[in-house]
């Protein structure tokens, strides 16, 4: 995956203000959002009021105390976890919140206009921008032309144009005029524009838990409460054969089996993918979305700048019978000396003379009216340019004219783009533009093939080309003389069929399509209407980033499943180092239970408190960078994860509680 | 030697013969549109409904059928001094008595705090008892196959009324008949006439209790439920007078939940996925049979002393002239299917193979009891599904539907709800002298029997561990309680899973939905039970089973 190199997770200046909010995050109005390490808090509260009544009572304490404070430990590796998943935005949204605070804006009124605070700025104002300006408010400019520098969004300095009418008219908060100037119609209330989404998307603050989250966290709790009837019955078990247990370990055995692990990363987990997203440029409107995208079956694709490159490049040059191929180069060559578009300096390129160009020339530029240039030399006339552009010109032999048309429709067939030449009154053949298929996405359809995900190239060439491309691009399918409303129906048809359908778009005409798609993803110098209705932005503008988004979607899914399956598996040697700890002294026998030799029945009780407590710390990175991901099938994944983190999750904690009693047993702690 | 073969004979046979049963179900419980069109307009004509029932409704009949059932029973064992059919004048029972074989008749349970012999009339064993072990065996089928209609995608779970008479009259029905014919050639006794008179060698008059035993144990053993016609059940040599007729009631044991499996994958049409729950469920009963022979081959701890073969194994409380293996052999399939008949005295057994039967109990879903079972194994599908559904990446589907918060809290809720039966059960008991005084043994053997007593009643199985003194009042309603709650939440929970999953839109399986056929996934199941299901019962079985075995010296 082309990230932008991940930042060091446990840097001071992230680790410093972490550590002050693991405790303002004991606040339980907090701490409640999460139910299992609420529960770990109380049970933490209970021990710390036994503690003080043994050392009001003047019993030995060292057991109680270290029981006490690895609950609150655990608590607090929590929050810290947590708190450092969020500090990683923080930096960010104080910038962001920066430029908001000074934003201000010149409203028109009647012929004039007044300077107010941003926050003044509502729905339906229309404000003038002018060179040097901030804008104020996400709008549409609806008067005007202006150049403007969105480095403050998007990291981008380029500075792009911004007009009135057509696709490029939405302009955002915080951004700057750098040259001339525009009128903008306010889109948003304040408070709802795009800057403030991208602050409280960075900060992770107030952020609404995810469909799967929430099922997550009732499974969570359910396990809690299982583990709660099971250890909460055990003194009765006990006082059955006359014996008793100590409630710090009752408590620790407790906590030790609730899922704290996962239950301790689990927020961190999700702020750190929507983070992942944003460093890669991408806003996602909810964490919903995210996950949404990690669901995708059917990707929609523009053909141009995502599966081809956005230029086309002259790669041969069919001649007419009767007609030298020297002439048809000659004059390919001189019709596009003129022409600086990428296309026409591929066929000067590709005639290959190193020759100056003649004297007494005129050039003949491309206008949408006529579709062709070329070059006038004295009086000869040499033009190119679409087809049936070209014919229309004059009237040309007919013979010529039918066997141009037969290599148009061969060029079509193979994918490309034909274009015709003439040197006066004669046709000479045709240029045979190619689309040029992105290097290596036909590898990366086949792995989202693997992935199960289908995908569907959108393009307003004919059938003929549009078949040819898909076919060297290895899509899946293909729509040609694709319409808006034929994408809306598309997208209808795999939703039907019971598909997520992810697509990105930037136009108006899109905004439907980009509503009605599971995913949608607008690009930044779209339209204000598009950038609303799908429910991500890609900043960078970049439709190919589609596929990547999918993958960070699937990667925190994947991160949440196997940390959840480590931590529940954890539990058969937790069981195995506290139960017989527990018991020893009423059944001697069950010390054949302790398999892992562990010294003493508190050193035992307390290396698995210990244990659950620091494997906190220990997956935070793994949490925040999300585990390893690879595009393969469902089956190759679940196998994958499936043996490291869930038999992983078996052994780890015997080795670890082993090393951990050498310690706790060595420094005569218990 | 011996061993290995009644095992693969018994288990073996009976998953081969599960397979063709599970194709008659199907055809029989969920008929194409133009099949059994005759049975179906029948016994729609009968009951007079034939409405297709959305989950809420065909959950209400199926509850509101069950509660007639109770009543029904309640009064029939309440007045059967005054009923007809009762040639030996059995008296008036115990009011906690009635409530708890009403409960546990109607629950499937057939948990006995009664001697059938000495204290039923022919009425009750009939009309009562046996009657239910036909529509309590059909309402779980009948609930199986309304929820596997549901997880097929159909909003139409079709009509229970229907359901119920298509499991009684077209599945357990004949079967029954076939296995009671067998039963009877192979020298059951069958008759309606009062119990025998003999005179003794010593020439002391002797009274033998017998009646319609072929009958009675046909469909206690087909329809997992296991109340015996006699006290010592199955141990009894006239409920089970020859080694065929031990191996056949094995079989009857495992057929039909094995069956069910079977059915499942066909209504849903995955009979991939449903062979691979099958082969985890074998999985897990070939561990505990082979655990039980294993522990059952020492003698037991009594014995160590004297001076007795060490390599008879332990034959405490068997059968001898059924042989040492099937004692602890169907020790652990009457507990994988909550069927609950006894082959031997489960309270003799070595203490580890004591923990076999527990275990069986606890997770109540390799195989399980006839419909139920599988609806169990459906908790833990939903839980495994959704924890490797998340690790490929995606919000976790089965078979395209969609688990989330709601199914996943109602997966939960069926587990925590055994676990609180069981756990809580045995804590108020085992801390109290409502359980104190009650025990035969102290220590750990003690605890054992409450823990097994509690395990029963919730899993509905019905055995007994014995060795204590379950027939009082306490006992009678608290079991009678867990038996009841232990039956229907764990139909109405699922029933609201599949209420939730219905009303979605069903997802397209692609190569990236998480597989649910491969051997990968299978792995995950197991797990989940194990950690989900049994691991919650560790700690009691620390104290009991495991630490009476290392209590031995």
């Amino acid at each position: 995956m082309t990230q932008k190199p991940t930042r060091s997770i446990f840097t001071a200046d992230l680790v410093r203000p972490a550590l002050r909010q693991s405790f303002t995050k004991l606040y339980p109005g907090l701490l409640i959002r999460n139910p299992v390490m609420f529960t770990t808090a109380v049970v933490a509260l209970l021990a710390s009021v036994l503690l003080l009544a043994t050392i009001a009572r003047q019993g030995d304490v060292l057991f109680e105390i270290q029981i006490a404070f690895w609950l609150w430990l655990t608590v607090l590796f929590g929050n810290f976890a947590e708190a450092l998943a969020e500090g990683r935005g923080k930096a960010q949204a104080e910038a962001l919140r920066s430029t908001k605070a000074e934003l201000r804006g010149k409203r028109l009124k009647g012929s004039g206009h007044q300077d107010v605070a941003a926050s003044e700025l509502r729905k339906g104002d229309v404000v003038l921008v002018e060179m040097g300006d901030l804008i104020p408010a996400d709008g549409e400019v609806i008067e005007g032309v202006a150049s403007v520098n969105e480095a403050a969004i998007t990291g981008e300095s380029a500075p792009v144009i911004r007009e009135a009418g057509g696709d490029r008219s939405a302009v955002t908060a915080g951004t700057r005029v750098i040259s001339d100037w525009a009128k903008v119609r306010v889109t948003v209330e304040p408070g709802a524009g795009f800057l403030d989404r991208m602050i409280a998307l960075v900060e992770g603050a107030n952020r609404a838990k995810t469909p799967n989250e929430i099922a997550l966290t009732v499974l969570l709790t359910g396990l809690t409460l299982i583990f709660l009837v099971a250890v909460g019955t055990l003194p009765a078990f006990v006082a059955y054969t006359g014996g008793s247990i100590a409630v710090p370990v009752l408590v620790a055995l407790f906590v030790a089996l609730i899922p704290t692990t996962i239950s301790a990363l689990l927020s961190a987990i999700g702020i750190a993918g929507m983070d992942r997203l944003i460093r890669f440029n991408v806003l996602a409107k909810s964490g919903r979305a995210v996950e949404a995208a990690g669901d995708i079956d059917t990707l929609l694709l523009d053909k141009t700048g995502t599966i081809t490159l956005g230029d086309r490049q002259a790669s041969q040059f069919l001649t007419l019978s009767g007609i030298q191929e020297g002439e048809l180069v000659e004059a390919a060559w001189l019709s596009s000396l003129g022409d600086e578009t990428p296309e026409g300096r591929s066929i000067v390129a590709l005639a290959g003379r190193n020759e100056d160009a003649p004297e007494n020339t005129e050039v003949v530029g491309f206008t949408a009216q006529t579709r062709v240039s070329g070059l006038n030399i004295g009086e000869r006339k040499v033009r190119k340019g679409a087809v049936d552009a070209v014919l229309n010109l004059r009237e040309f032999d007919p013979a010529a004219v039918r066997e141009m048309k037969a290599i148009t429709d061969r060029i079509a067939r193979v994918g490309g783009t034909p274009l015709a030449v003439t040197d006066g009154t004669r046709l000479l053949g045709a240029i045979y533009l190619k689309d040029i298929v992105k290097s290596g996405i036909k590898e990366r359809f086949a792995e989202l093939r693997q992935m199960g995900i289908r995908t569907v190239m959108i393009t307003g060439d004919n059938p003929l080309t549009a078949a040819a491309i898909a076919a060297e691009a290895g899509v899946d399918d293909f729509l040609a003389e694709a319409t808006p409303e034929d994408k809306l129906r598309l997208i209808r048809k795999e939703q039907a069929a019971g598909k997520l359908v992810a697509m990105c778009g930037d136009g108006t005409n899109d905004a439907p399509a980009l509503a009605q798609s599971d995913v949608g993803v607008a690009m930044n110098t779209g339209t204000q209407a598009a950038r609303e209705a799908g429910n991500m932005v890609d900043l960078d503008n970049n439709p190919t980033k589609l596929i990547e988004v999918v993958g960070i979607g699937k990667q925190l899914l994947m991160t949440r499943g196997a940390l959840t399956t480590f931590s529940i598996s954890n539990d058969v040697a937790k069981y195995f180092a506290i139960l017989p700890a527990i018991f020893v002294a009423l059944y001697p026998g069950l010390d054949a239970l302790n398999v892992m030799g562990l010294s003493t029945p508190e050193s035992a009780i307390l290396s698995a408190l210990i244990f659950n407590a620091i494997i906190i710390p220990l997956l935070v990175p793994l949490a925040l960078r999300g585990v390893t991901y690879r595009p393969q099938t469902a089956a190759r994944q679940l196998i994958r994860n499936l043996s490291i983190y869930g038999l992983g999750g078996l052994i780890a904690p015997f080795v670890g509680i082993k090393l951990i009693d050498f310690a706790v047993s060595g420094l005569g702690l218990a | 030697m011996d061993h290995l073969f009644v095992i693969l004979f018994i288990v073996g046979g009976t998953a081969l013969l599960s397979v063709p049963l599970g194709s008659y179900m199907k055809w029989a419980m969920d008929p194409a549109p133009n099949q059994a069109d005759r049975w179906t307009r029948l016994f729609q004509t009968i009951s007079g409904a034939s409405e297709d029932q959305d989950w809420k409704r065909y959950l209400v009949t199926l509850l509101v059928f069950n509660i007639i059932m109770f009543t029904l029973t309640f009064a029939i064992l309440a007045l059967q001094q005054w009923l007809p059919l009762n040639p030996d004048a059995r008296p008036a029972l115990d009011p906690t008595l009635v409530f708890n074989t009403a409960a546990s008749f109607t629950t499937n349970t057939n948990l006995q705090h009664y001697s059938g012999e000495v204290s039923m009339s022919y009425l009750s064993q009939l009309a009562g008892l046996m009657w239910l072990q036909f529509v309590s065996a059909a309402t779980g089928i009948a609930a199986l196959t309304a929820l596997a209609r549901g997880i097929a995608g159909r909003s139409g779970l079709a009509n229970f009324m229907v359901d119920v008479q298509r499991a009684s009259f077209l599945v357990l029905l004949p079967v029954a008949a076939i296995v009671s014919l067998l039963m009877v050639l192979a020298g059951m006794p069958m008759t309606l006439q009062g119990s025998a008179m003999a005179t003794t060698l010593e020439g002391a008059t002797q009274t033998i209790a017998r009646g319609p035993v072929a009958a009675f144990l046909a469909i206690k053993q087909l329809g997992t439920n296991g109340g015996g016609f006699f006290g010592p059940n199955a141990t009894h040599p006239l409920e089970n007078p020859s080694f065929w007729t031990n191996a056949l009631a094995m079989i009857a044991i495992l057929l039909i939940p094995m069956a069910c499996v079977w059915m499942f994958g066909r209504i849903v049409r995955r009979i991939r996925h449903a062979a691979l729950i099958f082969a985890v469920m074998t999985v897990f009963i070939l561990a505990k049979i082979t655990g039980s022979v294993f522990f059952e081959s020492a003698p037991t701890p009594a014995f160590v002393e004297l001076p007795v073969s060490d390599e008879t194994g332990n034959l405490e409380g068997k059968e001898l002239r059924l042989g040492a293996t099937t004692g602890p052999l169907w020790a652990v399939l009457t507990t994988a299917t909550s069927n609950g008949s006894v082959g031997a005295m489960h309270d003799s057994l070595n203490p580890l193979t004591g923990l076999m039967p527990l275990a069986g109990m606890w997770l109540n879903a390799t195989f399980g009891g006839v419909g139920v079972g599988m609806i169990n194994m459906f908790i833990y599908i939903v839980l495994a599904v959704f924890v490797a559904g998340m690790m490929v990446g995606r919000t976790p589907e089965y078979l395209g539907h969609k688990i989330e918060a709601k199914e996943v809290r109602f997966a939960i809720l069926a587990l925590f709800a055994h676990a609180v039966l069981i756990l809580g059960g045995t804590a108020l008991f085992a801390a109290t002298p409502l359980g104190q005084a009650t025990v035969q043994d102290f220590g750990a053997h003690g605890f054992s029997e409450i823990l097994y007593e509690f395990s029963s009643a919730a899993a509905n199985n019905g055995s007994g561990f014995e060795g204590l003194g379950d027939g009082s009042g306490p006992w009678n309603i608290a079991t009678g309680i867990a038996m009841l709650l232990g039956r229907y939440l764990p139909i109405i929970l699922p029933f609201a899973i599949v209420g939730s999953l219905v009303a979605k839109r069903r997802a397209a399986e692609t190569a990236g939905t998480l597989g649910v056929e491969d051997a990968t996934f299978g792995t995950m199941l197991g797990l989940t039970v194990l950690i989900f299901g049994a691991l919650t019962f560790l700690p009691a079985a620390a104290l009991g089973p495991i630490a009476e075995h290392f209590s031995i010296p």
